[in-house]
């Protein structure tokens, strides 16, 4: 097929169904939004958890009389206990923190504030610091490992920190993604009718093509290349949204719930891979639909 | 250059055929009446020769083509080697009488230099050079059938099928269309018309094959339409 024909039926074609086109570019676009907040959301618990991965420990805090007694862990209570640690399956390394080596720390985490200056070494508890190579498994062994034992006073997961934020996201992209669901069937739905109804406005044209035998693909290819560029503007304005969104919204959210650090931000080259994605992908599915519906239903 | 050997078409919804065992062969070059009342299967039959339908038996070929059996991608070629007329024109009703034969042609993707030469051709062939630029509406009944006719001669076809091609006509326009139909026949293409038009079919002395709820009624060359009642 020639392309200066096919520029004239496609053209002819988007704008002699405008509203229907319209409605199609919006939903679609609505869609793919939604597809891509829910991918930037996975990205970013991604990031979280390559943040926190390495750094997050458990900790299991000696009673007050261990700590105060056994400043370098080589106490009857102690040493036991770390190498038992050591042992456990699913555990990396195992170093000791000292009351006083505690209480230097705190200081300087929390340099300058009041509570800083009231603390004392002997108010704060020694521990052994585990990180995990198995982070399920590893915990659980720990946790078998100190029940019960002497001189523990109990056992820290800072996971179980992160894990509340591991919810909030987790649950902001199950919402994006079940929105993305919903809308994706409503936007096939839009797109198969807009194909049926812009079949039906040009069915002389596609009788004529038919009659002097021209190819099924002839006959075809507009419908596709319209709804196809339907859907690649719907994936355009998507990403638009996308960039938009991130602007004038997620940064600032970002910025207000934590500190800078707590949550990366969202990375603009994300943002722009996402959305330079969803443009193949809102005119392959608009793509696809289209064919699907002439199949189906339209003689052509 | 088409072959019906016991076709039959059953619609899933009527108890009837609307084709009951057809044979008839139709040579190259003939020019055939296909006559009966609405209902005889006239229409049946050309739709099964176009292929916008097959035959629940029977085959049927057509300039060598066995058309029951064509595979779908195929189906265009067949249609290459049919024109087709109908009685509605079905021309498109925003583009010139050049633009509606120029489509035909670039839908089968030939060439805009090869265009520009086809289409004064085609329009000179069916008498309507100098209304190139005219649009349907412009034009009477006749005229637009020419321009059907035109457009139906694109693919240099060996069969022209015309389906009641004068049915919107008045006589004398219709006998018009009748003569460039023989004039087309002449060149060598063989012409199948389906018509009720009884005063065409006496003044035409051509073969005639009539269809009566399904089968044929008779074949016969230089017939007349109301022969054998």
């Amino acid at each position: 097929m020639r392309a200066g024909l096919l520029t004239r039926e496609v053209s002819s074609g988007l704008r002699r169904n405008v509203t229907m086109t319209v409605a199609m570019v919006l939903t679609t676009a609505v869609t793919l939004m939604s597809v891509g907040a829910g991918l930037l959301v996975l990205r970013t618990i991604d990031d979280i958890s390559a943040l926190y991965a390495d750094r997050l420990e458990i900790q299991v805090a000696l009673d007050a009389e261990t700590s105060g007694a056994d400043p370098d862990c080589s106490g009857l209570v102690c040493a036991p206990l770390r190498s038992s640690l050591e042992a456990a399956p699913g555990v990396g390394a195992v170093a000791f923190e000292s009351q006083e080596q505690a209480y230097d720390r705190f200081r300087e985490l929390f340099a300058g504030q009041s509570v800083a200056d009231v603390a004392r070494p002997q108010s704060l508890p020694a521990t052994l610091r585990v990180t995990l190579t198995d982070q399920d498994g590893g915990a659980e062994a720990v946790r078998a490992v100190v029940e019960g034992q002497p001189g523990v006073r109990g056992v820290i997961d800072q996971r179980d920190v992160v894990g509340t934020l591991f919810d909030f996201l987790n649950g902001v992209r199950n919402v994006a993604f079940a929105l993305a669901v919903v809308q994706a069937l409503a936007a096939v739905l839009l797109i198969s009718n807009t194909v049926q109804v812009s079949a039906f406005t040009r069915r002389t044209e596609v009788g004529v093509m038919r009659l002097v035998g021209a190819t099924r693909w002839t006959t075809q290819l507009p419908f596709l290349v319209e709804a196809a560029i339907a859907g690649m503007v719907g994936g355009a304005l998507a990403g638009a949204g996308l960039v938009a969104a991130k602007y004038a919204v997620v940064d600032d959210l970002i910025a207000a719930i934590g500190q800078a650090g707590v949550i990366p931000p969202v990375r603009l080259s994300d943002v722009l891979l996402v959305s330079v994605l969803l443009v193949p992908v809102g005119g392959l599915v608009a793509g696809i639909t289209g064919y699907a519906t002439l199949r189906a239903y339209v003689k052509v | 250059m088409i072959e019906l050997r016991d076709v039959t078409k059953r619609y899933p919804a009527s108890g009837r055929p609307a084709l009951d065992r057809v044979s008839a062969t139709v040579d190259s070059g003939e020019f055939v009446f296909l006559i009966g009342p609405s209902g005889s299967g006239k229409s049946t039959l050309l739709r099964l020769l176009l292929r916008e339908d097959v035959p629940t038996s029977g085959t049927i070929r057509v300039d060598g083509l066995d058309v029951a059996r064509l595979p779908r991608r195929k189906v265009p070629k067949l249609r290459q080697r049919i024109g087709c007329v109908f009685q509605d024109f079905r021309l498109l009703p925003k583009r010139s009488v050049a633009g509606n034969v120029a489509f035909a042609l670039e839908v089968l993707g030939r060439k805009q230099s090869e265009i520009r030469v086809a289409v004064p051709e085609l329009l000179e062939m069916v008498g309507l050079q100098g209304k190139a630029e005219r649009m349907p509406h412009e034009l009477s009944g006749g005229e637009q059938q020419r321009v059907a006719i035109a457009r139906a001669s694109v693919n240099r076809p060996p069969l022209l099928v015309a389906d009641e091609p004068t049915g919107n006509l008045d006589p004398e326009t219709g006998r018009e269309i009748m003569r460039l139909l023989e004039r087309i026949n002449r060149g060598g293409t063989t012409v199948l018309m389906a018509t009720h038009d009884d005063s065409i079919v006496d003044a035409m002395r051509r073969r005639v094959i009539e269809l009566a709820d399904g089968t044929v009624l008779r074949d016969e060359a230089r017939a007349v339409y109301g022969a054998g009642r």
